[in-house]
């Protein structure tokens, strides 16, 4: 069980990333925990700057524009 | 099971050459169609049942012609924009700004306001990035009016449609306001006007990603991507301004135009500000309007200084960061961009 933090303020690319998570996720049959921070200041204190902003159990992974969905599986298979 | 997916999905996407390739092709078609773009307006035009020199048949002519212009212009542009930016990132230009010395702070943050990617929605946890990094206050706010203000969309939607003297003056200016209203808001000392949170979160750099090594192929990719988000996002945008710049063209008289955008009417320029603030476009719905009103004999003072307030002051920007500051220092930021824009509109409307 893989968790996953999506740091964003709602905007439709925090919905596109976590619509590719959960995708990426199936295929690879992997179970997945989804939990958006939208909270300005909790989005701060991870370290993002720039949104959204992914983190695979507790590390952040990517900060900025869509993630690659390539590199999602590769997070999410290590 | 899992691992055979994961083969399958490995696969997917062209090879490297094919990349290269496809986007040389499509450069160079985009490149031929810009020069085919009078003739295929004339050719469109003469469908419609309107004479060409009548009030409609002028617009239309304006409309099929600024249509394709500025979506191929607008695409070239994201594209070349989105592979450049590929090798700058948020946390390297914190890194760099951290480091300086205020006074060489501020240019260069106006300097990498403009080459480091970021969205409207990322405002506040750049902000707070940069703050709690220990960013000076004013060398932030120079590095987030600079973004907005003298975007390559801009710059490169201004050059192809009233050409490279306007473009220039604009990124002169812009670039300028960005780094005086930066330096005056930093020697105003207005770090209690941040919210309490804000002040209170000392926390510094947390959360590191780990550097990212991209081939070229990938920075293609990116700005492939970036033409896919950003031009299906605004080309609606560019529809709308089109329009409006085509009903202007058209219908509006120049006598009219001269009186209320000409250099006599001293009053436009803050009516300009005051009318482009609520505004919500960008660059690529704003520039084909101005190319109307200058068309129509609008004074150039005038016509910066709306599509300076359109670009760099918006309302719905205004309430993102009402989250990291106060209203006081919204209004402060407001002042002083608003000043700087009307003095560049006075500027430009005395000597020309």
């Amino acid at each position: 069980m893989k968790s996953v933090k999506i740091y964003g303020p709602g905007c439709q690319r925090c919905d596109t990333t976590e619509k590719m998570v959960r995708d990426v996720a199936a295929t690879l049959g992997i179970e997945v925990t989804i939990e958006k921070v939208s909270d300005a200041k909790s989005i701060a204190l991870a370290g993002v700057m720039s949104t959204p902003g992914v983190a695979v159990d507790g590390t952040l992974v990517h900060a900025g524009g869509l993630p690659d969905a390539a590199k999602l599986e590769q997070w999410l298979t290590v | 099971m899992t691992i055979e997916t994961h083969e399958t999905m490995q696969k997917h996407g062209a090879p490297d050459w094919v990349w290269g390739a496809g986007i040389a092709v499509l450069a160079g078609l985009g490149w031929l169609a810009y020069g085919q773009l009078i003739p295929f307006a004339n050719w469109v035009t003469a469908w419609f049942p309107v004479p060409r020199d009548s009030h409609s048949g002028e617009a239309i002519a304006f409309f099929v012609y600024d249509v394709p212009k500025v979506l191929l212009l607008l695409t070239g542009i994201v594209f070349v924009t989105g592979v450049l930016r590929s090798w700058f990132s948020p946390e390297k230009t914190r890194a760099i700004l951290a480091g300086k010395r205020q006074i060489v702070g501020y240019p260069l943050a106006a300097m990498l306001g403009v080459l480091t990617p970021f969205c409207s929605c990322s405002s506040v946890p750049l902000f707070i990035g940069f703050v709690s990094a220990g960013v000076p206050l004013g060398v932030t706010f120079s590095f987030l009016i600079a973004g907005p203000m003298v975007g390559p969309v801009g710059l490169g939607l201004l050059y192809g449609l009233v050409g490279w003297e306007i473009a220039t003056i604009y990124l002169v200016f812009g670039f300028s306001i960005a780094t005086l209203a930066g330096y005056v808001m930093g020697k105003m000392g207005l770090e209690r006007h941040l919210q309490d949170w804000v002040r209170e979160l000392n926390t510094g750099p947390v959360g590191n990603l780990p550097e990212e090594t991209l081939s070229f192929v990938d920075r293609l990719k990116i700005g492939t991507g970036q033409v896919r988000e950003i031009v299906g996002k605004v080309w609606i945008w560019v529809l709308i301004g089109i329009g409006i710049g085509a009903l202007i063209h058209g219908y509006v008289p120049e006598a009219v135009m001269l009186k209320i955008m000409g250099g006599e009417a001293w009053w436009s320029v803050p009516a300009a500000v005051v009318v482009g603030v609520p505004m919500y476009t960008n660059a690529a719905g704003v520039i084909p309007i101005v190319e109307a009103l200058l068309g129509k004999g609008a004074a150039l003072g005038t016509t910066l200084a709306f599509m300076m307030s359109v670009i760099a002051l918006s309302l719905p920007e205004m309430i993102i960061l009402k989250q990291v500051l106060k209203l006081r220092l919204i209004a402060i930021f407001l002042a002083v961009v608003s000043a700087g824009i009307l003095a560049t509109g006075y500027l430009f409307n005395a000597i020309l």
